[in-house]
């Protein structure tokens, strides 16, 4: 065989298995979809989204306090994160002092990058210890911290992202900066930064470690002040736990979970951010 | 001549309250920029400050320990650092290859429009939240592991000298290679799309010239725009390594939660962030909550470290390369 032709086996074959690689990554979502759909959607009914959980044996439990408590969790965690967030990238990309800036971009980084369960024992430290109690605000705290550098860095991307001339053209109508940002930059780069916003929350209400010994759980309603249940503890809890009920009400909250988590990527990807291209964290 | 001067005062003193109302707002995002040092800040002391009661009491011992028994009060780290390595390690040998490979499929060969789309979904993979990649592998990958895989492993690898050790005892489904496995999965959509930029900010020319020169496609990818963007694609792996190393709820529900070291990939072990999550609501008394929090410390600094050789591998490469 002629150096050639092995040369354009090696080709062929090397080429072949990088399609074969992507294929089977590909595969990979839909097969876990698949999995959701087919075991999930038999334990799904009306209960499941209007019941409380109850001791296994009983019929109609369900995990209305779950999917109220992740809500209410993210909710606030977004009510504090997404402000904070949002203006600190406000600083980044418009009044950055070079070597400040760049500190605080490379620890925005890093925070994005902190395990989520070590994130739970700061809000468990913060938040737990000095009130004594478990309460869904922890897990709030928690999660507020996993989104603030995520929404930073995205507003920054976007803002980053709106020309340089419609900038000049605002100041030099007489625009001060700060009115500039507010009605110029800001509103041009709303759309990539909304999308950024979304993804941000859609990927902490996913989050189930830092809320373990924050918001820790609860078989019945209760208030922010409270342990709070929230449906990735819950799935968590029902899928390591020995009965089989408990498993099929893994397997529903699983698809009611991935299915909202998938909705948000969708939306802010396809339609929200159509035509601005999304960076990755 | 009265409203000439009139027109002339007011620009001068709208620029003045301008002026102040700039300030104001680049104090106040300052001050929300300033916040994130502090989070950060907050969180090493915290760390530190909670774990002190175990460092004071168990001292450099903890790392290199290996018993764990809270009624006891015995604390050695050694299990859980190991079996975050061993599962990590695991990962990254399955996915940095499968990565690499899609990585080099959607930058070198696929279409701009099918790259695009197929990225798309890889993304969506990443958004998988743990907790249900940790629900379908109890449910689907453990017997499937317990039944077929490991079984299958220790008739073929296991018979194999060295290696072997690698793969005996029972197959209990649950353990390293299990774990190993749903964080592999887990950190290929990382190792993709940042593989991918990368190789996608090596510059046309590199491709042609080698073309031109006779390579095949192949060649040119493996030994001209791979090299060319290596820095970026180590990035990438690192990235998906500190991913993997703090990887919690996927590994709680599949490494078997046995706090022993074990040779073998097949036997149930524990990792950090699962001991962290499986004891932490519990744990009472003084030294045990600060043990677990100072294993946290060990977890934080050893991803604070990777993540950030991956980042500056990756600001290198997406900086130097031509923009797109």
């Amino acid at each position: 065989m002629s150096l050639l032709t092995w040369r354009k086996i090696v080709n062929g074959v090397m080429l072949t298995l990088t399609g074969v690689c992507t294929v089977t990554t590909v595969a990979v979502l839909f097969v876990i979809l698949g999995l959701l759909l087919y075991n999930g959607a038999s334990s799904l009914s009306w209960n499941f989204f209007t019941q409380l959980p109850k001791p296994p044996g009983e019929t109609g439990a369900g995990m209305a306090n779950a999917i109220v408590g992740s809500f209410e969790i993210v909710g606030v965690a977004a009510l504090i994160g997404i402000p904070i967030g949002f203006i600190a990238g406000i600083y980044l990309a418009e009044y950055e002092d070079k070597k400040f800036a760049s500190v605080v971009r490379y620890i925005a980084d890093l925070l994005n990058g902190v395990p989520s369960i070590i994130v739970g024992i700061l809000a468990w430290a913060l938040v737990v210890l000095p009130f004594r109690h478990f309460s869904g605000f922890a897990g709030s705290v928690a999660l507020s911290v996993m989104l603030i550098p995520i929404v930073t860095r995205q507003t920054e991307q976007f803002l980053r992202e709106v020309p340089l001339a419609l900038r000049e053209g605002a100041l030099a109508l007489g625009a001060c900066k700060w009115k500039m940002i507010a009605t110029v930059a800001v509103p041009a780069g709303s759309k990539g930064i909304l999308t950024g916003m979304i993804l941000g929350v859609a990927r902490i209400a996913g989050e189930s470690a830092p809320l373990l010994f924050t918001a820790l759980g609860n078989q019945f309603w209760g208030n922010m002040n409270e342990p709070t249940s929230s449906l990735p503890v819950m799935i968590y809890r029902y899928a390591t736990g020995p009965y089989e009920e408990w498993h099929q009400q893994a397997w529903a909250a699983g698809l009611v979970l991935i299915a909202m988590v998938l909705t948000a990527n969708i939306l802010a990807r396809l339609v929200i951010s159509r035509g601005v291209s999304v960076p990755r964290g | 001549m009265a409203s000439q001067a009139a027109v002339v005062e007011t620009p001068g003193r709208k620029r003045t309250s301008s002026q102040t109302g700039d300030l104001i707002a680049r104090l106040i995002t300052l001050l929300f920029a300033i916040s994130l040092l502090a989070i950060a800040l907050l969180l090493v002391f915290q760390l530190w400050i909670r774990s002190g009661p175990a460092r004071e009491r168990l001292g450099f011992g903890f790392l290199f320990s290996s018993e764990w028994n809270p009624v006891t009060e015995q604390f050695g780290a050694l299990p859980f650092l190991y079996g975050t390595v061993v599962t990590s390690l695991v990962a990254m040998l399955i996915s940095v290859p499968f990565g690499l490979g899609a990585a080099i499929f959607l930058s070198e060969l696929a279409p701009a429009k099918v790259s695009n789309g197929l990225t798309f979904v890889i993304e969506l993979l990443a958004a998988i939240p743990s907790v249900i990649y940790g629900l379908l592998a109890i449910f689907t990958l453990v017997p499937l592991m317990r039944e077929y895989i490991e079984p299958f492993l220790k008739h073929t690898l296991g018979e194999i000298p060295i290696v072997g050790d690698l793969f005996h005892g029972p197959a209990y489904g649950v353990g390293y290679l299990t774990a190993g496995l749903v964080l592999a999965i887990m950190t290929v959509p990382f190792v993709i799309s940042v593989s991918r930029e990368s190789l996608l900010a090596v510059p046309r020319e590199q491709r042609e010239a080698a073309l031109a020169l006779g390579a095949t496609r192949w060649e040119s990818t493996w030994q001209i725009v791979v090299p060319y963007a290596k820095l970026g694609i180590l990035g990438s792996v690192f990235l998906g390594l500190a991913r993997a190393l703090g990887e919690t709820m996927a590994v709680t529900m599949v490494i078997g939660n046995v706090p022993a070291v074990s040779a073998s990939l097949l036997a149930p072990g524990y990792s950090i962030a699962a001991v962290i999550a499986n004891e932490f609501a519990e744990a009472s008394g003084k030294i045990h909550p600060a043990a677990l929090v100072e294993l946290g410390l060990v977890l934080f600094a050893l991803t604070i470290v990777i993540n950030g050789l991956a980042r500056i591998m990756i600001v290198a490469t997406t900086s130097k390369g031509s923009k797109r």
